[in-house]
């Protein structure tokens, strides 16, 4: 059973906001998820390499950087919520203590 | 009428000039405007828009040009961006976004000259099996409008079943296009991991993610995928396979003459709905008689696919997600300091289901965890898809249900994840090992809800898979039938 502790630290390593009714419906509903994951542990999986992608991806070498236009500025900062125009508008990443 | 034509017969119209691409276009949005309301299978419809690109296909036409999808008006499930035309994902963090460019499977379609007549409904960045994870409202399945029409690309098929386009664009991660089409009674095509370009689609699951489209019929699905296949620099996972032969489907006519169909065992279970079960082996013992050998086969670990899946799909989501922080794009929710401004946007924006999978997804990629979970989700994703793969070894092609269920009730699996998750049993396999799958309807309950029959192929068999569903539409009638009618 997932604690609401728990789901408090998971919240905060996915940078969620939750209502406390939501983090009590969530240690139930993940709990109950992840109990159903539960019979994956009970196979033998030992020997048997992880799959992470269906096709023989392997990296490759480009033929070489052509230089092709970019998004212009504008069009990315059209969706921005604040922006001064140059660039876009944050809060200070860094405290003062930095 | 002209809304009830199938992409070919449309073009087919168009060619011989008995109709324009405007005529053709008007139509559709009389009957969106009328019955969209009812359905909300649009989120956005593109009335300008439509009435341009219907102008300049209608001029290309009259210039003699010819291609399979000139004039013919289509629609866009609301997760491929598409440009200048608002592309919200069914989600409240994206309610305004208007992407400066189109999808790469966009763009081919724009290229050709198809129209866009708006973009459609769907669970929340794709998350969902009935459309009512949309932050927008639930589609309503035209069929029975108290009964979902599956997800995630319900307003996809709802718009293909309604008669509300000549086909549409979905995607499928785990039966996305496959489920809701069988609902609906129409037919869908998932793709093999790719043989479309992502490009340009709102990622939620990588290694899952395929774009196909929804059509009235198998040969529509051809023509589909022939217009968006192919290796694209900007999808570095897309892959050039040998394009597929549209023409082919009608020289193969109905038989099935030296063809093996396997049926699977495991795709046959206990609660799911009999009559599913008795229309499926019907339709098996109609491609017995025209010519196909059966043989039952075994794919062991099928069960074990729903459990992988909800490991994999989720923790991929929440990296992909992560994106979403209220700085470049969507919905900001300013709070004391950057951090609680991320929480807050993300709380606010994201809905019930998206959390709960980027929090289990989270949980399963986190310190101490990584082993257990998500490793071990990836090793029994191997054990399935070797299953396949030696299942295609005796057999051509796989037939299976598509769905447990016809259509279920709004409302009746919203409280419970595991029930909706279990919607998808028989689809997510196929999402797991990358390979392809149609939908096509087999027939009705007694309620007179559509059945879905799964045509499997191996990776990159979608030729094969096409012939067989289009011999097996020549031969029945259950798709042609259709709902307000």
């Amino acid at each position: 059973m997932l604690t609401v502790a728990e789901v408090e630290r998971i919240a905060l390593l996915a940078r969620l906001a939750l209502s406390d009714d939501e983090k009590l419906r969530y240690s139930q509903q993940l709990s109950a998820i992840l109990d159903y994951a539960a019979q994956l542990a009970e196979l033998d999986v030992e020997d048997i390499p992880p799959t992470a992608s269906v096709l023989s991806v392997h990296n490759v070498m480009r033929d070489g950087d052509e230089t092709a236009a970019g998004l212009p500025r504008a069009d990315a900062l059209r969706n921005a919520p604040d922006t001064d125009g140059v660039s876009f508008v944050v809060q200070a990443t860094f405290g003062d203590e930095e | 009428m002209l809304t009830s034509l199938t992409v070919r017969a449309a073009r087919q119209h168009l060619r011989r000039r008995e109709v324009s691409s405007v005529e053709l276009t008007r139509a559709f949005l009389e009957r969106i405007h009328a019955l969209n309301p009812r359905f909300n299978a649009y989120l956005t419809v593109a009335d300008d828009e439509a009435l341009a690109m219907a102008r300049q296909a209608d001029e290309r036409i009259a210039r003699g040009e010819d291609a399979p999808l000139l004039g013919v008006p289509i629609a866009i499930k609301d997760v491929l961006s598409t440009r200048g035309m608002r592309t919200t994902a069914g989600s409240r963090i994206l309610a305004n976004y208007v992407p400066c460019w189109d999808a790469t499977a966009v763009a081919q379609l724009r290229a050709q000259g198809a129209v866009f007549l708006g973009k459609l409904n769907c669970d929340e960045f794709a998350m969902g099996s009935s459309t009512e994870n949309s932050a927008f409202g639930v589609t309503r399945n035209p069929w029975d409008e108290s009964r979902v029409p599956g997800g995630s690309s319900g307003g996809s098929a709802v718009a293909v079943a309604a008669d509300l386009c000549c086909a549409a664009l979905g995607t499928d991660t785990g039966g996305s296009i496959r489920q809701p089409a069988a609902l609906c009674g129409i037919t869908g095509l998932k793709n093999t991991y790719g043989r479309v370009s992502r490009y340009g689609l709102i990622a939620f699951a990588s290694s899952l993610d395929t774009v196909g489209a929804l059509t009235k019929d198998v040969y529509d699905a051809a023509i589909m995928l022939r217009a968006m296949e192919g290796r694209d620099p900007g999808d570095s996972t897309s892959v050039a396979a040998e394009a597929i032969d549209v023409e082919a489907l009608d020289a193969r006519r109905a038989s099935l003459n030296g063809l093996t169909v396997g049926v699977p065992r495991e795709y046959f279970i206990e609660g799911m709905q009999p009559e599913v079960e008795r229309d499926v082996r019907a339709a098996v013992a109609h491609l017995q008689a025209l010519g196909a050998r059966i043989r039952e086969i075994s794919l062991p670990r099928t069960p074990l696919g729903l459990p992988v899946y909800y490991i994999i799909a989720p923790a991929e989501a929440s990296a992909n997600l992560a994106r979403f922080d209220g700085v470049k794009y969507g919905l900001r929710a300013q709070g004391s300091d950057l951090i609680a401004t991320y929480r807050q946007t993300r709380g606010a924006g994201f809905g019930a289901e998206v959390k709960r999978r980027i929090m289990l997804g989270t949980y399963a990629l986190s310190a101490g965890y990584y082993d257990a979970y998500y490793i071990r989700a990836q090793k029994v994703r191997t054990l399935i898809k070797r299953d396949f793969e030696q299942a295609f070894e005796q057999v051509d092609v796989i037939a299976a249900p598509v769905s447990p269920t016809t259509a279920f009730p709004i409302g009746a699996k919203t409280d419970d994840p595991i029930q909706m998750y279990l919607a998808d049993v028989f689809t997510l396999p196929v999402s797991l090992a990358g390979i392809c799958a149609i939908s096509v309807p087999c027939g009705f309950d007694a309620d007179g809800l559509p059945i879905g029959l799964q045509l499997i192929g191996p990776a990159f068999g979608e030729q094969r898979v096409l012939e067989v569903a289009h011999a097996f539409q020549q031969t029945t009638p259950f798709h042609l039938k259709k709902p307000l009618s």
